[in-house]
């Protein structure tokens, strides 16, 4: 490992929620620009993602907010010509600097994606295999358990681990993503449309599950779905996307504020469905 | 009320402009569809035809000499002593080199251009020779296993330059053929595996090699299968017409079933000829085989995503 992202935890900023209670930060994200190319996808994003709470990305088609959360694990760098400038710090660390290993970024901020995209193995299998390649030394078996119970997953499958991922229902495949990003212990866990493949029972129990696996990890979440926001987040950005198509953050605070007292008049078009 | 009457009415008239044309018209498009379709069937009949007359005549010819001792003799200047053993041998073993040199570089090669190499103009432009390289005649690739193999590295007119030159023959068309297969995997399951922290070479190996394995091996057998009918290259680095012995290992003088097809074809005698039919039967079985091989890893390597 290059260098240790372990930094002290002391860096992190404290702000106070509304309810009172100091809020720690997970990701520190400062004048993020994001290019494809000669292309400006995203302009000047700052923002605040606190640990252990629900953030929503929300917005317009195009409005970068996908690009934005794929900035946050460096899977940008996976799209030739893509170029990111800014910083994102995880416990004050920048995961852009140049000595720090994109690979391990990905290890501690997983990402589950808007299909369900098991690999095509075993149940038992596509949880393993992200936690062997990291050099994972404990009892497997545990693992997959503890994954699958955490992913709420376990009672429906538990009598057949060894069948093929894709024997499950698409939206227990997308649980056992989330299973399978759990598994490698993240600290930060993107969800990029998780349930836009999904039917509307499906769609609650990823939405339950995200509720009980944010005691433990934070996430971040983009969606088309603004009552799913206001359901599940408890911080909700709005995006916008201005003339030459840039994505640019308008507002970010608390779900309740942003869904109920808009500061910005845009946001406020966008929640009440006059566009977008 | 009104508006009902209203659609009811355009609905109508509609209906009359449409129906003046209607039989006649619908009745055309129909026959012009039955047209095409007996074009289409008589394109597929003239290739069944002349493969099924080509099949009749060379096994009414070979099925005599379909005997042992074909596969247990020499050649011979008596045909009735005349085999194919060794053409045999030689081509299965130049075969089993050719697969052991072609298929490792070739899958190394479709790895490299599909998961590593930067879209830039340089790899853009191995692209393309690939591609070219496709497309050169057979006896182009004899000469350069002339000149390389056998003469500059030493080598001789062995199995050994032989299987050498026909793995270039045959590299292009792996590569491209596994190019495919890599391709085919989707690149939802590569970002699955680099969003747990995997780094390149493992989302390869675990992944996209297991999930392309299958095209990749149809793809080389179906090119295999191709070199294995290839006559020009062998003869122009010299493999030999008269091998009375059995292939010792890769550094031996060999010779191949067509080289040995073309040659009794060529002798005066009918007998030869009908041993050159016999000789065209074999080779198709194992052509034939093959292909089979390849269907059967195909189905067995397919999956679902």
């Amino acid at each position: 490992m290059s260098i240790s992202l372990d930094i002290k935890r002391s860096k992190r900023e404290k702000s106070i929620s509304a309810d009172g209670y100091p809020e720690s930060v997970a990701l520190e994200v400062r004048n993020l620009n994001v290019y494809y190319g000669p292309f400006k996808a995203v302009k000047d994003v700052t923002m605040d993602i606190y640990a252990r709470r629900i953030t929503a990305m929300i917005g317009p088609s195009g409005c970068g907010k996908s690009t934005v959360l794929r900035c946050f694990n460096r899977m940008n760098d996976l799209i030739p010509g893509a170029r990111v400038e800014g910083e994102v710090n995880l416990h004050g660390q920048n995961i852009y600097a140049p000595d720090v290993d994109p690979v391990e970024v990905r290890r501690r901020i997983g990402m589950v994606f808007q299909k369900p995209n098991p690999f095509p193995k075993s149940i038992y299998e596509n949880i393993a295999w992200g936690a062997r390649i990291n050099g994972y030394k404990g009892n497997m078996d545990d693992l997959v358990e503890e994954s699958l119970r955490a992913a709420a997953l376990w009672d429906e499958v538990k009598d057949k681990l060894r069948q093929n991922a894709y024997s499950l229902s698409g939206g227990q495949q997308q649980r056992l993503c989330i299973a399978r990003a759990i598994a490698v212990r993240p600290e930060i866990i993107l969800m990029d449309e998780p349930c836009s493949a999904l039917d509307p029972i499906a769609t609650l129990r990823i939405e339950e599950l995200m509720r009980e696996l944010v005691e433990n990890y934070t996430i971040v979440i983009v969606t088309h779905n603004m009552q799913q926001a206001s359901r599940v987040a408890d911080y909700t950005a709005f995006f916008m996307v201005d003339d030459s198509r840039t994505g640019y953050l308008v507002e970010y605070g608390e779900s309740e504020q942003i869904f109920t007292r808009p500061k910005d008049k845009r946001t406020e078009d966008y929640i009440t469905g006059r566009f977008g | 009320m009104t508006i009902d009457a209203q659609t009811f009415a355009g609905q109508r008239s509609h209906d009359e402009a449409f129906s003046a044309v209607n039989k006649e018209q619908l009745q055309r498009r129909h026959q012009i569809g039955k047209v095409f379709e007996l074009l289409s069937i008589a394109s597929i009949m003239v290739g069944m035809l002349f493969l099924i007359v080509l099949l009749v005549d060379v096994f009414i010819d070979a099925l005599p000499w379909l005997r042992p001792q074909l596969f247990t003799e020499f050649p011979s200047r008596f045909p009735e002593r005349a085999g194919l053993r060794s053409a045999l041998q030689g081509t299965l073993w130049l075969i089993s080199l050719t697969a052991l040199f072609s298929f490792p570089i070739g899958i190394g090669a479709a790895i490299y251009l599909e998961e590593y190499a930067p879209k830039n103009w340089f790899t853009q432009f191995i692209e393309v020779n690939i591609a070219n390289l496709a497309g050169v005649p057979s006896i182009i690739y004899g000469l350069l296993g002339l000149g390389l193999f056998v003469r500059s590295f030493g080598l001789g007119r062995t199995l050994m330059a032989g299987a050498l030159t026909m793995a270039l023959l045959v590299m292009p068309v792996v590569i491209v053929a596994s190019r495919e297969a890599i391709r085919a995997v989707p690149s939802s399951i590569r970002q699955a595996a680099y969003g747990l922290g995997a780094t390149r070479w493992q989302v390869v190996w675990s992944h996209v090699l297991p999930m392309s394995f299958g095209g990749i091996l149809t793809g080389t057998i179906l090119a295999l299968s191709r070199a294995i009918g290839e006559t020009a290259p062998l003869i122009t680095i010299g493999a030999l017409t008269f091998i009375a012995f059995d292939p010792r290992g890769p550094f031996d003088i060999f010779t191949v079933l067509p080289i040995q097809i073309f040659n009794w074809v060529s002798l005066p005698q009918k007998e030869f000829h009908d041993l050159a039919a016999a000789g065209i039967v074999v080779l198709l079985v194992v052509l034939l085989s093959m292909n089979a091989l390849a269907i059967y890893l195909r189905s067995r390597f397919q999956q679902r995503w």
